[in-house]
């Protein structure tokens, strides 16, 4: 059995709606089945044999031979597989991913990772705003997992996180981990103004100390923690880091006391 | 009883009996391997028999820092136990009483099996709400505020079943000092054997029972016959030059780790030989009937 490989054979008319596209839903279709599936978002009404050419029947492992900043949902729900995106992707990837794995290429669009509760979603370029973030009208973002962004994260970086952990190798943009409820957001390179804006509980580990907190925020020193070296060493397995960042007694910061106040923002000590 | 000879010691021809026993392990690790140390001494403190101590325990293997969790030096204990309840018992109150306590440690599961055992998610309560969950590499940790930091707890640790109480090998001297210096080189040799404790004090025990006695109540009492100063006794099975028996007790996370262990003391013993050492080697058994697991030291000869 090969990979099912949906081959792009022109640039999209429209926004195109792939979230049935995963391993989940295609296991249980034909060739003929998965080219009807209908993925437009306007009036084109665009089919998936009208946009992609499609061949092989594995549906574990799926991949997309091309990007397009059109192609929104990719991953979407899915608990087990793989999917692979030789590309860049729109909005909204990996929404509510609950298991398997999702290699984005290329760049992401706002909400990658949006209530994402288990799996791992990588992108190797940047990631849009509020990655990992809920939509209007829901309580909590991200649940679980692990997001690796090789790249840069846009505005509010994990926010409403309640659980997982989300890394961030380039900097991201203002307000990252802002709401936080819990959980664990990583950003290397320079993180944008106010980070743990009115965040609750949770950790941000930051690569550079920031040049602006929340007024909420209270230096609480360095004292030795184990924490650090786990964390540090997983990062390392993981590839996130070449060599340990924090160190037994990293610099800390509390807050943001304008809510619970049960935070922490890291850097090295 | 026939008698095999290595080295001139003469190894009776008999078998250690031991019980099949559930156990747990945690590492502990501390910013030196001195406090990792303490920390683990103290925990498996009274914790040599389940006689009376709740559970056996000891130090199994010290840990250089790129084999533990945090990089950061440590050891890995052992706890024995005939219950499950009271293995977890013993396993909460010890690693909040001792390790909780101790400067700068950090404790993490060490046991692979089916059965979980509450570690950090029973003592995050000392917190009191300042606790903070966190879940890394698929693994669930409590971070605990303390006076000096924090305390690193894993959440939860496992228990094995397949583990094994009771292996053991009596070393009879000439002299107590011979004896001594037998039970030390077997203790040295097993230290090395992963997987396996001597929970007596440094590894050996003077008082071997037997079981049951004439009190009431008294589940084990002394091994009249291997006590010298009873060798005028029928029962009695020491030899006259014999002046002084040693016991060394081994639990292991396996059979074949209490094995591998008796094959290591019977080898740094007959190594030492008759004349600086033990002049003779045996085992206790129930005959046969108690124990689930038989070691005949004549298939563990080096």
């Amino acid at each position: 059995m090969s990979a099912i490989v949906f081959t792009l054979r022109h640039e999209p008319p429209e926004r195109l709606d792939l979230s049935r596209l995963v391993p989940d839903v295609l296991v249980e279709l034909t060739k003929s089945e998965i080219e009807k599936i209908e993925i437009g978002t306007t009036k084109y009404g665009s089919r998936v044999g009208d946009i992609f050419r499609v061949k092989g029947n594995n549906a574990a492992n799926v991949v997309f031979e091309a990007g397009s900043a059109r192609f929104d949902g990719v991953g979407t729900g899915m608990t087990s597989g793989e999917v692979r995106v030789a590309g860049e992707v729109g909005a909204q990837t990996g929404r509510l991913m609950r298991g398997g794995s999702l290699l984005i290429e290329g760049d992401a669009g706002p909400f990658a990772a949006s209530c994402m509760s288990g799996g791992r979603l990588e992108v190797r370029g940047n990631a849009g705003d509020r990655l990992g973030g809920p939509l209007a009208g829901e309580m909590a973002g991200m649940k679980g997992g692990v997001v690796i962004i090789r790249g840069r994260a846009g505005e509010r970086a994990a926010n409403r996180m309640r659980r997982g952990l989300i890394a961030v190798g380039k900097g991201s943009g203002d307000y990252a981990g802002s709401r936080m409820i819990a959980g664990t957001l990583v950003v290397l390179g320079k993180a944008g103004a106010m980070p743990g804006y009115l965040m609750r509980r949770g950790t941000i580990v930051l690569g550079k100390t920031p040049t602006e907190l929340s007024p909420g925020f209270v230096e609480t020193g360095a004292p030795e923690i184990a924490f650090s070296g786990l964390l540090d060493r997983w990062l390392v397995d993981e590839g996130i880091l070449d060599k340990p960042l924090l160190g037994r007694a990293p610099r800390r910061w509390g807050g943001d006391n304008a809510v619970l106040g049960l935070g922490e923002v890291f850097v090295k000590g | 009883m026939s008698k095999l000879t290595v080295r001139g010691v003469e190894i009776e021809d008999t078998f250690a009996e031991a019980f099949g026993m559930k156990a747990t392990a945690v590492i502990i690790t501390a910013p030196t391997l001195k406090w990792a140390r303490q920390a683990a001494i103290t925990m498996t403190g009274f914790a040599t028999s389940v006689i009376a101590c709740g559970c056996e325990a000891a130090i199994d293997v010290e840990l250089p820092e790129a084999q533990t969790p945090d990089g950061r030096p440590g050891v890995r204990v052992m706890l024995f136990s005939m219950s499950t309840d009271e293995l977890q018992k013993q396993l909460q109150t010890r690693v909040g009483q001792c390790v909780l306590t101790s400067p700068g440690s950090a404790c993490f599961a060490a046991m692979e099996g089916a059965d979980e055992m509450k570690l950090g998610s029973a003592l995050r309560y000392f917190a009191d709400g300042f606790q903070i969950s966190k879940k890394i590499g698929g693994r669930h940790f409590w971070r605990m505020p303390v006076m000096d930091g924090e305390f690193l707890c894993e959440a939860t640790t496992r228990m094995t079943r397949a583990a094994v109480g009771g292996g053991n090998l009596l070393l009879l001297a000439e002299t107590s000092a011979k004896a001594l210096v037998a039970a030390e080189a077997a203790v040295a040799a097993i230290e090395a054997v992963p997987g396996a404790i001597m929970p007596f004090p440094g590894g050996i025990v003077r008082s071997g029972s037997k079981v049951g006695g004439k009190y009431k109540g008294m589940m084990a009492s002394t091994n009249d016959a291997y006590a010298p100063t009873l060798r005028h006794l029928p029962q009695s099975k020491l030899r006259p030059d014999i002046n002084a028996v040693l016991e060394i007790v081994i639990d292991g996370e396996t059979s074949d780790a209490v094995a591998a262990s008796m094959r290591a003391g019977i080898a740094a013993v007959t190594k030492l030989g008759p004349a600086r050492g033990a002049k003779g080697i045996t085992a206790g058994n129930y005959g046969g009937k108690l124990g689930k697991f038989h070691y005949h030291l004549r298939d563990l000869l080096p």
